[in-house]
Order: structure tokens, then sequence, then C-alpha cells
């Protein structure tokens, strides 16, 4: 696993609670992991303060699952 | 120091999570002995704000949809139960569409105004009016606005005017309440990336101009709201109503870009 989805999986079983085994590529937040949609913008805050990445709506708006946000994370991050 | 809130109670309405303006002002009322009661709406938030009552050792939560006169009543007779007066409330609420906030102030819809409207600045005035009774013994009333308030601010739209109907508001219900030696403040945070915050277009860019155009050159933090506000609730500023106090590292009182700021783009 890389670095960048081992440290958005630490934010994802911190922020929602979560056993570290359910936060896989395929899993999505709301469907899977419980989110609610302040727990959506909560994470996306988290992820860009982690990587330093700035997440637009628009953008933030296709991140479904945990490899949706992995992916955008390192296509992003500088 | 002694301790500026011991044996003073009240209500914080808006908090968040922990993030929020609310938070910082209610760390600190706490550290100073207050005790404190939470507002919230719907069980999204009474998630987020259970723990933080917790945190500062507090069990009294209740439910409160401020747009709807039924539900405060409600709200305001179940902090009567509990305690027979309060000495303040923290007023942290404003809501609008997201949509209209972005873009131009001339696309308002009707509908958005008047809900904005509604819960952005009417709800202080029907907070004041049932908080003002349980202030038996006088009491600091405190909301948060925004410098877009008072000169334009890109995509802050409606929010702005709402803002400015609070902050007036703040001056009538001061004037209203000053002799039952009850005060209305207001502080005007700068930007703080908030759970709110993140409904404004381009907000990064404004935290960005702020850090590099304020007399401080940085943004300020929920801590120095925290301080501000426990100042603005406890006897400290006993002689201050009807004052909007800004918060904002000097902000306001810049006329234009600072020479050594950078040129900062967009995104």
């Amino acid at each position: 696993m890389s670095d960048t989805a081992e440290r958005v999986k630490k934010i994802v079983v911190e922020h929602l609670g979560v056993e570290e085994d359910k936060v896989t590529p395929d899993a999505s937040f709301i469907d899977d992991l419980g989110a609610d949609s302040l727990d959506i913008v909560e994470l996306v805050m988290a992820f860009e303060e982690e990587f330093g990445v700035e997440i637009p709506d628009d953008a933030a708006e296709k991140i479904n699952t945990v490899g949706d946000a992995n992916k955008y994370i390192e296509e992003h991050k500088g | 120091m002694s301790l500026l809130m011991e044996g003073k109670r009240g209500l914080i309405m808006g908090l968040a999570n922990d993030k929020s303006l609310a938070w910082g002002i209610a760390k600190k009322l706490r550290e100073h002995g207050a005790e404190l009661a939470f507002s919230y709406q719907g069980e999204a938030l009474l998630k987020r704000v259970q723990p933080l009552a917790a945190e500062l050792g507090s069990d009294f939560l209740f439910e409160c949809d401020v747009s709807n006169m039924d539900a405060l009543d409600a709200a305001f007779a179940t902090l009567q139960q509990r305690w027979d007066s309060i000495d303040f409330v923290v007023h942290a609420i404003g809501f609008s569409d997201k949509t209209e906030l972005r873009g131009k102030y001339v696309d308002t819809s009707l509908d958005n105004f008047l809900m904005t409207m509604n819960i952005s600045a009417y709800s202080l005035v029907a907070v004041t009016k049932r908080a003002a009774p349980m202030m038996r013994n006088g009491g600091s009333i405190l909301t948060l606005t925004y410098y877009g308030a008072e000169k334009v601010v890109p995509h802050y739209n409606v929010m702005g005017v709402a803002k400015a109907a609070l902050e007036t508001s703040v001056q009538y219900l001061a004037n209203d309440l000053g002799p039952v030696n009850i005060r209305v403040n207001a502080i005007s945070a700068g930007p703080i990336k908030t759970l709110a915050a993140s409904g404004i277009g381009d907000f990064r860019y404004i935290l960005k101009w702020n850090e590099l155009n304020s007399p401080l050159r940085r943004n300020v933090t929920i801590d120095d709201v925290g301080g501000a506000g426990l100042y603005m609730l406890s006897d400290l500023s006993s002689g201050v109503t009807g004052e909007v106090h800004h918060v904002d590292a000097g902000y306001h009182v810049v006329g234009m870009k600072q020479e050594d700021a950078p040129d900062i783009s967009l995104v």
C-alpha cells in the first residue's frame, strides 16, 4: 500500500471510528463506512490539511470511495 | 488569575465540531469556570456536539431549530427547567444556500434571501427575546459576524447582507436591553476554515489574502476568538455593549494590498 493510502486510511479510521480492515479502496464513505454529508466535508478538510492539496467542491463531489480519495490526492499533492 | 466565569451559566448555540468558533469560545469559558449548555440542530450535529460538551463537563444538550419559533420556545423551556437563570448566550448560527455563496449577489433568489436573513439575523432577535427574561442579574449575549457585512467580499453575497442586519440588530438589542444590564455584542472574526466556511466560494484565496495583507500578517485562530469571547462574556467588558469587535489580525483597517504581499492567483 502506498504512503498516501496509509495516511488516508489512518484519517478515515480516526474520523469515522471504523475498523481498519473495512477501509478498502472500494469502500464507499456513505454506503459502507456510515459517513454522513458533514463527515464528507470534514474528511475533505482533513485530507487537505494532511496532504497540502486543495480539493474544490466539484472534485469533492466525485470522491465517493476511499480509492477515489487516494487517486485524487496522488494526482494533486505537491 | 482568578476565574472570570466562576458561578456563571450560559448557553452555546451553533457548535458544530472542534474547528468551530463556538468551540474556541466554549473552551475558554470552561477554563474560567463557566457551566455550559449546548443547543444543536439535528442528529448529525448531536453526534458531534455530545462528545465536545462532555469534554467540557456538560451533559446539558437540547435540540433547537432557530427558524421555528415553537421550537425556540420549547428549547428555552428545557433550559429553564434545569436552570432558573442564565448569565450569557453565544449565538454562533448562520445559514444560506451555498450555491448562492459564489458568483454574483444580484442573482440572489427571494427564497434564499429570506431564509438567510431569518436564520442568520432574525434568530439573534428571537433568541434574545427568550434569553433576556432568564438573565435576572443582567447578562451578556454574543454573536459572530464577518467583515463582509461592512465591505464587499467576493462570494459572501447574501450572507454579507444578513450579517449587516445582524450587526445593526446588535445595536438595537443593546439599546433595548441596556436598562436591565444585558449587554449585546458581536465579534467580527477574520476568516477561519470551519465547516460553515467550507460553503463559501474561493475560501482558500480569502484565507491567503488575509494572511498576507493583515497588519499582523497572519490569520486568526479559534483560540484568538475564544479569548475575545471570554472578554465579551465576562465582567471584564462590563462597560461594553452594542459593539462589533474585530478579531481579524487588524485586517479591517487596511485600505490596499501590503507592499510586501506577493501577487497570488486563484487555485
